[in-house]
């Protein structure tokens, strides 16, 4: 593998609070250097890219995502995931286990952990289940999943409704140093609901699961994240009144962290108002109020991470009524542009944005990488943040292409992706 | 014939302007007497295809609309199917597409989830007449309604100023409630909903409506009281106790419709559950305009099927 030197881009490292033109020498797939001037006295077998006028950010990491293997291959699997990752300048992502059959044991992580290595472009971290077969009655066999590379524990899509089970997944849990993630939804209110309870499912008719099914949720955890004192991650935050209360829990010194997708802070229930399949997600598209509470809280911080959700569904799936349509909305391959619309409208600071996306969730996670620190993994992502392009099916790399945001024109794309120094993105002008 | 009706499909009536839904109605009130003929028939509708696609139980209704397609003598077919489509492993949309290819004029559809009709109508050619959608919308109920309306409090006008309209039941899923709410505000009427706040949807009085936790407020010096079915399977789903509480708080009895307006006309969307949520003296009284009700939707549904179904040119 050649070297590589990023010669004069904008280097974006919140983990070591720089923001700078300069070089970014890539060597044996770690980062050497990050200095202005490097490029000209590089050795002759180091290859050059000019990124001037780019940003040179470390590679995104994902810490949620739905990679349909084992068992969905029609909807994803790991070569095309990992493709759309690394197309939208992720180099990490973690696989859900909601997978057929779901990844409650070893066998089935070893499998996604092999795969990845097989064929995919970018890192795969595997997240075990809570419990056997998502089902919220019985522990899986958490010490073995750790073992064999999984690195937290969530039954996405499926809440574990039993506050019992939950306490004892929270304890046993830490013992094993892992944090549990949780998909925050009480099925006792949100009743099957499609979409938001609010003026958009009154009109519309679809029957719709109020925010508080999310929030009673959030607070029951962090009373058991008090009592247990294990780490606890909210997945795809989206009502205000759960963000108010992981606010809280923060404040009160709670080890609580929280995602959110660029989905819920890019749109509201309205989306729904004209039976858009593609809208449908779980959580629900919330209202105005709530959205704003997501950018208040990615902005201060009570938000850790913008992590995508994605989640694809084949036509099969998504072709249908609405209410018998699945949830879900890919993401990879646009979170970076919607992420750049609250840096335009000057919510976030670059830095800050970078921040949600890189050191952000390594930091949730405990991930390596988030950082160009000289000696660590050369993951890195070249970013145009000005790129004009329209989000057209055919040319999403992911299988699926199940997005709202289908047919609109976005702004900011990676033009470069570097996955321990090799190249596993790049826009044509960057081909050799 | 008629007024220019702007519309290629009719999936709600939310979007009608007052001059759309006066065109129906105008149309709607020279049909009636078709009715009355010896020979119930007119050609206006001759070599059009009609095909009533009814992916949900209902008796009345089709046999409102094919009785309106026949007597516009267009050739009318009736298709009745499961509630789910996917449960015969053909989806909706495939439905959708092969009757298309048929190359029917109008295709009515009523179907147990809300947006079928919205989602039909942007895959195929025909003109789509929603026919109830889940707990969206049932348009021609609507007109059908303000109809009778304007035939007992308000003859001869284009607008329905000054007149109070109480919607009274599971307002929640109720696609005749959502219809009727928006044409009546079109209209001018003032608009009143009123049940168990269970049956109240969120944020229900930002569409222009006021609401009530209970009836008697509801219905002071109204109009028209509008009472709504009431499904026995709401119960199970916990949001009354039991038929004989709501009847006992939320059913309309003599009592009750004393409060309304001396000359208040008392209106149901069938079927009634009689003694439920409809005295069954009211219901045969002589408040009660039900049947004229039902009369109306005879002659709504034909315009309807002519304005979209080709017989005026205006249509887009």
């Amino acid at each position: 593998m050649s070297d590589i030197c990023l010669a004069g881009g904008r280097v974006i490292d919140p983990a070591r609070g720089l923001d700078l033109q300069a070089d970014v020498l890539l060597q044996d797939g770690r980062v050497a250097r990050v200095e202005a001037g490097l490029a000209a006295s590089v050795s002759p077998r180091t290859r050059v890219i000019d990124v001037k006028d780019l940003w040179v950010v470390p590679g995104f990491i994902d810490l949620h995502t739905h990679l349909r293997e084992p068992g969905h291959e029609y909807k994803e699997d790991i070569a095309t995931g990992t493709a759309a990752a690394a197309a939208g300048g992720f180099t990490a992502i973690c696989a859900m286990p909601n997978t057929n059959p779901p990844n409650d044991n070893r066998a089935v992580t070893d499998l996604i952990v092999r795969r990845a290595r097989e064929v995919g472009s970018v890192r795969v971290y595997p997240i075990g289940a809570i419990t056997l077969g998502l089902a919220g009655q019985t522990l899986s066999e958490m010490g073995e999943l750790k073992d064999a590379g999984c690195v937290a524990f969530t039954d996405d899509g499926h809440p574990v409704m039993n506050a019992e089970v939950m306490r004892r997944a929270l304890e046993y849990a830490r013992g094993f140093g892992m944090p549990v993630i949780q998909h925050c939804e009480d099925l006792s209110l949100s009743c099957g609901g499609s979409m938001h309870e609010g003026l958009v499912s009154t009109r519309t008719g679809i029957r719709a699961q109020p925010a508080v099914a999310e929030s009673s949720m959030v607070a029951r955890d962090l009373d058991l994240c008090a009592l247990t004192g294990a780490r606890y991650h909210v997945a795809h935050i989206s009502a205000a009144e759960s963000v108010r209360l992981v606010r809280d829990a923060k404040r009160r010194g709670l080890p609580v962290t929280c995602e959110v997708t660029p989905h819920h802070f890019s749109l509201t229930d309205a989306a729904c108002a004209d039976y858009d399949t593609s809208a449908k997600c779980n959580p629900p598209l919330r209202a105005d109020s709530d959205v704003q509470a997501l950018l208040e809280a990615l902005a201060d911080g009570t938000i850790d991470a913008i992590a995508t959700d994605h989640a694809p569904h084949s036509p099969v799936e998504k072709a249908v009524e609405f209410e018998q349509a699945a949830f879900g909305i890919i993401g990879l391959e646009t979170a970076l542009a919607l992420s750049l619309e609250l840096v335009r409208s000057g919510l976030l600071t670059p830095t800050t944005l970078v921040t949600r996306l890189t050191s952000g969730p390594a930091a949730v996670l405990g991930l390596p990488g988030g950082t160009l620190a000289p000696g660590g993994v050369a993951d890195v992502a070249v970013v145009d943040p000005d790129f004009a392009w329209r989000c057209d099916g055919p040319q999403l790399l992911s299988r699926s292409k199940n997005s709202p945001f289908l047919g609109r024109s976005l702004r900011g794309r990676p033009v470069l992706t570097l996955v321990g120094g090799k190249i596993v993105f790049a826009e044509e002008k960057f081909l050799v | 014939m008629s007024g220019v009706f702007p519309h290629r499909h009719l999936l709600g009536t939310e979007g009608l302007s007052r001059a759309d839904i006066n065109t129906v109605l105008d149309l709607g009130e020279r049909f009636l007497e078709i009715a009355d003929r010896p020979i119930k028939k007119v050609p206006t509708l001759r070599g059009k295809t009609v095909i009533n696609l009814f992916l949900e139980p209902s008796t009345r209704t089709r046999t409102s609309f094919e009785i309106a397609a026949k007597r516009l003598s267009a050739d009318a077919v009736n298709i009745s199917g499961a509630a789910s489509s996917t449960t015969k492993g053909e989806t909706l949309m495939d439905t959708a597409t092969n009757i298309d290819a048929m190359s029917p004029d109008v295709v009515v559809i009523r179907h147990a989830q809300a947006g079928a009709a919205v989602m039909l109508a942007k895959r195929i050619r025909a003109a789509v007449v929603n026919a109830g959608d889940g707990a969206h919308e049932h348009p021609t109920q609507a007109l059908l309604d303000c109809s009778t309306i304007r035939a007992h409090k308000a003859k001869g006008r284009v607008d329905f100023a000054g007149l109070t309209v109480a919607i009274c039941g599971d307002i929640l899923n109720s696609r005749v409630a959502r219809s009727n709410i928006h044409a009546l505000l079109t209209l001018g009427a003032r608009v009143r909903v009123a049940g168990p706040r269970t049956l109240l949807p969120a944020r229900i009085t930002e569409l222009g409506v006021e609401a009530f936790d209970r009836i008697e407020p509801a219905l002071e010096g109204v109009d028209v009281v509008m009472m709504l079915r009431i499904q026995k399977e709401r119960q199970a789903g916990g949001r009354f106790p039991n038929t004989r509480e709501y009847s006992r708080y939320f059913g309309l009895n003599a009592h009750r419709l004393a409060l309304a307006h001396a000359d208040a006309i008392v209106m149901h969307p069938g079927p009634i559950n009689r003694g439920v949520e409809l005295d069954p003296a009211i219901a045969d009284g002589p408040r009660s305009v039900i049947l004229d009700q039902v009369a109306r939707g005879v002659a709504i549904r034909m315009a309807v099927l002519y304005l979209l179904g080709g017989g005026d040119s205006g249509a887009e």
